[in-house]
């Protein structure tokens, strides 16, 4: 089987970018990621986004961003699975190069949701959860985390101040990427005293409505060699997976499982051959802090129930077991929905290359795991370094 | 915030809406809402099943930043309801105090208004659960 690695990675800083419409944000993250892998063309394009339509009335933007960016007639499409848009997108992009059908693919990941009022934007982010059966009832997507949220304190006994560590860490993490919405470190008291939003959720435990885009450049070891990228660049796209569960947060067997990541990650670590303790970092899909918590148990990290323990025992800091979030996650790089996934492919990259402002040291083989909906469209991925 | 442009997308579901109607299928397991392959098993023979209206709170929240559409009934709690035939539910509690409302709170499904477009727009009704009457 052919194999893929990226040769390329580029971004904007994440946050209110009001001056940049989605398509400057999506063209400037392209751009600085073909330059950096030092490609002037590309077969074919793949755009991770979630509601262009909604937020900015603009759909299509396979043909929109090509264009603009002066790709040609390529083959270009938007890949839409909620949140983990970006991360299907990677997937998507790694599919076409591993199948051989494309040599050299970009995958940009976008989201522009500064243009709209706030209610609207809650609104446009419900459309991940069932329309009819959910959003009818008036929940948003932070109402439906928050009931998860609750029911994880209930069932294993944790308290607000728990998970509230899932952000300081995440702050902590954040405050060293210059690329990150958020580059301040905040305290648990931080987190606490922040209103609820959705109760026990508060506006601290949840990622921040924002702008950005992230673009990575994938190819097959040969096109790499031939066309003259340093081996230094690459980073192997080791093993990848993903999985749907019911749309509906209500259908769910157990509210406490992400089942859909649970199932992407065993298929991603075998198809790498590797298991969760030679994962070296996590970048998790902490678009809440329960979220964290739930993800660690997904991938295998912690057991059932002990996700939020792992924060407890300070083992998810840079330095320790199972680093998360090494450049600020959602909660403090920010959470441009439909580009997360892709930010996290290109901070794994960073990683993998020893270039991150926030590095873990000697790290070998990184995991990112990409949330869409409450759960029901995950998204793994497993990246080496070559 | 826009008007639906058709009733017909709310209307097909107002009788389930209405009544709490899901679905049972040959092997007997019984879902909310309505559809036409069972979630558990599989099997495409399914009829319409009507829930008695009973269950408890299994988890529930109090919505302070409602998507567009619900401003007008801030804050309003909002809760996972387990039926007494097993099946969850995602709907608003009504008829109650915030403070009263707990897990494993007994609940009884009722008939409420849940959104008003604008002046000559559509009023959309449905289930709420509200504590049981004693
Ligand atoms: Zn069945």
């Amino acid at each position: 089987m052919r194999k893929a690695v990226i040769i390329g990675a580029g971004m904007t800083p994440v946050g209110e970018h009001w001056k940049l419409s989605l398509r400057d944000l999506a063209v400037e993250a392209l751009l600085k990621a073909m330059e950096d892998a030092g490609v002037d063309k590309v077969d074919s394009l793949y755009v991770g986004n979630m509601v262009s339509g909604p937020f900015v009335e603009q759909e299509n933007l396979g043909a929109l961003i090509a264009d603009w960016a002066g790709l040609g007639n390529i083959p270009a499409v938007k890949i839409e699975a909620a949140c983990a848009s970006g991360g299907a997108a990677v997937q998507e992009g790694v599919k076409a190069v591993l199948s051989g059908l494309e040599d050299v693919v970009a995958v940009v990941g976008v989201e522009k949701m500064t243009d709209a009022w706030p209610s609207d934007a809650t609104r446009y982010l419900a459309y991940a959860a069932d329309a009819e059966w959910e959003l009818f009832h008036g929940a948003s997507f932070v109402a439906l985390n928050a009931l998860i949220m609750r029911h994880y304190m209930k069932t294993y006994g944790y308290t607000e101040e728990d998970l509230a560590l899932f952000a300081v860490n995440a702050h902590a993490n954040g405050a060293k990427n210059p690329y990150a919405m958020f580059k301040r470190p905040i305290k648990v008291e931080t987190v606490l005293k922040s209103p609820y939003i959705a109760d026990p959720l508060k506006l601290f435990d949840a990622s921040p409505v924002c702008d950005g885009a992230a673009a990575v450049i994938i190819t097959t070891p040969e096109k790499a060699e031939e066309l003259g990228v340093p081996k230094e660049k690459w980073v192997e796209v080791a093993g990848m997976a993903r999985a749907i569960d019911t749309i509906n947060l209500a259908n769910r067997e157990d509210l406490l499982t992400l089942k859909a990541a649970k199932i992407a990650a065993e298929k991603a670590y075998k198809m790498a051959g590797v298991e969760p303790k030679d994962i070296d970092f996590f970048e998790v899909h902490d678009a809440f802090t329960v979220m964290a918590a739930l993800s660690l148990e997904a991938l295998g990290v912690a057991k059932k129930g002990e996700g939020a323990k792992l924060a407890r025992e300070g083992q998810i800091a840079i330095d320790a077991d199972y680093p998360i979030q090494t450049m600020g996650g959602l909660k403090a790089r920010g959470h441009p929905v439909g580009a997360t996934g892709v930010y996290q492919t290109l901070e794994a990259v960073l990683q993998l290359r020893g270039e991150a402002p926030n590095q873990v040291p000697d790290a070998e083989v990184g995991l990112t795991q990409n949330i869409g909906g409450t759960g029901s469209n995950i998204t793994v991925s497993i990246f080496r370094r070559v | 915030m826009a008007r639906p442009m058709q009733v017909s997308r709310y209307w097909r579901h107002f009788r389930e809406k209405y009544r709490l109607i899901g679905g049972k299928c040959e092997n007997g397991h019984v879902f909310f809402p309505h559809r036409g392959v069972c979630p558990v098993c599989g099997s495409k023979n399914v009829e319409e099943y009507e829930f008695s209206g009973r269950g408890k709170v299994l988890t529930w929240t109090i919505v302070r930043n409602p998507p567009s559409g619900f401003e007008y009934y801030k804050p309003y709690p909002l809760a996972l309801v387990q039926l007494e035939e097993g099946p969850v539910v995602l709907a608003q509690l009504t008829d109650v105090d915030p403070e009263e409302i707990h897990e494993g709170m007994e609940v009884e499904v009722v008939t409420r208004k849940v959104r008003e477009f604008e002046e000559d727009g559509i009023i959309l009704y449905a289930y709420k659960f509200r504590p049981v009457l004693k």
